[in-house]
């Protein structure tokens, strides 16, 4: 029942962090409407959050180079597991139209696990929120609460530790 | 026994009110943006859903601070059911909200520290402020207990009303909402991150979470105590309170922390002072 209760809490409160890796802005407008009264997806529990740290959902749009790899990687080992990763639009798929370009990377996927693809350039918002939807679906299977959250001794941050409390 | 049954129900019953508060405030602030909102008991979810987080900390002061800052809203909520003494409640939530402070400048984190600074400078700000209103209700009542209060024939609001509008002050710079909402934010994307929360996740921003629901009972329990002799009196006052709160919540921008000392101090003081001078007259 437990597991049950935290399984539907995980389902019912994805937050959401956006990442634009170099998007033309396409993407990350079709993105940001789905906050707006028209779509409103915080109706699901969905929050837009700016730190990795709160967040169970990462949303990628835009090419990945070899400049932004490193914030994509971080970005990813900050966020407190499960979590999922959802790559949006042509070039967070596959790098798009840049793919051949010398300093771009390709898909998100090249980088970090990806969980769903949404494809489109851009995507449509009601596909972003279905890929969120995909995305849940991932979270639902992922979730073992007593393995990932509550027991554990749990991690101190990868790279705050190395630097040390001031 | 009647003083466990009260620990109980502070520690039971205060939660579930502040939890489902959050959710109400939610509904209303969606409603106010012409947009449908979450389910009443969203802030439940969201908190099941941190707890279940894995455990991520920067360092272990910051896991303490948020402990700290737990019981202490805990213990001054459980010390409010139980009608102690004003001025010890008011020390015990001091003492929760600086140790929030601590775990925040406890990390590197510009965004955290920067946050810390805004959330000390809040603290600042309402401290005097509440601190005047238990001196208007000792001055009316003759004592700091709650229980003198709740003995008190006539509505404190009556003869405190310039000292309600005050509280109000320290209620919305609590419950961080706008125009006092600069060291965190309910909404993200602020210049912050999440300020004075930013380093907190998982399990240890649920207890914050939690507290910050202890709190938000807490301040509103005060605020329930100007209308004390009837119950729908009170009902009518916080509802009217709280609406007031999304209403300015909703309508105002995000000011910063000097217009915030500027103000708050001037009108407060002012009102504070022109209440306390017109009980003697």
């Amino acid at each position: 029942m437990f597991d049950a209760l935290v399984t539907r809490a995980r389902v019912k409160s994805p937050w959401v962090l956006h990442f634009d890796c170099g998007s033309c802005n396409g993407c990350d407008i079709e993105t940001l409407a789905c906050l707006t009264p028209m779509y409103d997806i915080e109706r699901f529990g969905m929050i837009n959050v700016g730190n990795p740290k709160h967040a169970d959902v990462l949303l990628v749009t835009g090419t990945v180079n070899h400049r932004n790899k490193k914030v994509l990687q971080a970005l990813y080992e900050e966020m407190p597991d499960p979590k999922v990763v959802i790559a949006i639009g042509a070039c967070g798929l596959s790098g798009g139209v840049f793919r051949d370009a010398y300093n771009v990377v390709g898909g998100v996927d090249r980088v970090i696990p990806v969980d769903v693809y949404v494809p489109g350039c851009p995507a449509r918002p009601e596909a972003i929120i279905d890929g969120v939807v995909a995305a849940l679906g991932k979270l639902r299977q992922k979730a073992v609460p007593t393995a990932a959250g509550a027991g554990g001794n749990g991690r101190f941050h990868p790279r705050m530790k190395a630097t040390g409390s001031s | 026994m009647k003083i466990a049954l009260l620990t109980l129900a502070g520690l039971v019953l205060a939660p579930l009110a502040g939890g489902l508060l959050a959710g109400v405030d939610r509904k209303v602030t969606a409603w106010l943006q012409s947009r449908k909102g979450p389910p009443i008991i969203q802030p439940f979810y969201d908190l099941i859903k941190l707890f279940a987080k894995e455990k991520l900390a920067v360092n272990p002061w910051q896991v303490l601070c948020a402990w700290v800052y737990l019981m202490a809203a805990v213990f001054s909520v459980v010390l409010f059911f139980n009608q102690a003494d004003l001025l010890l409640l008011f020390f015990v939530q001091a003492v929760g909200a600086v140790f929030l402070v601590m775990g925040a400048l406890s990390v590197p984190s510009p965004y955290s520290q920067v946050g810390a600074q805004r959330e000390l400078l809040q603290v600042l700000t309402y401290e005097p402020l509440l601190m005047l209103v238990f001196v208007g209700i000792y001055q009316v009542t003759g004592s700091f207990r709650i229980s003198s209060v709740l003995d008190h024939p006539r509505p404190l609001l009556l003869e405190l009303p310039l000292l309600y509008l005050v509280l109000t002050y320290a209620l919305t710079i609590k419950l961080r909402k706008s125009p006092f909402d600069f060291s965190t934010s309910h909404h993200a994307h602020q210049e912050l991150v999440r300020g004075v929360l930013t380093e907190y996740s998982g399990p240890f921003l649920g207890l914050v979470e939690l507290a910050h629901w202890y709190e938000t009972v807490l301040i509103l329990g005060l605020c329930a105590l100007f209308w004390a002799t009837s119950v729908p009196g009170m009902a009518i006052l916080l509802g009217a309170t709280y609406f007031l709160e999304l209403l300015v919540d909703n309508t105002m921008a995000r000011m910063t922390w000097r217009w915030m000392l500027r103000y708050v101090w001037t009108v407060g003081l002012v009102l504070a002072f022109t209440n306390l001078l017109w009980l003697h007259l």
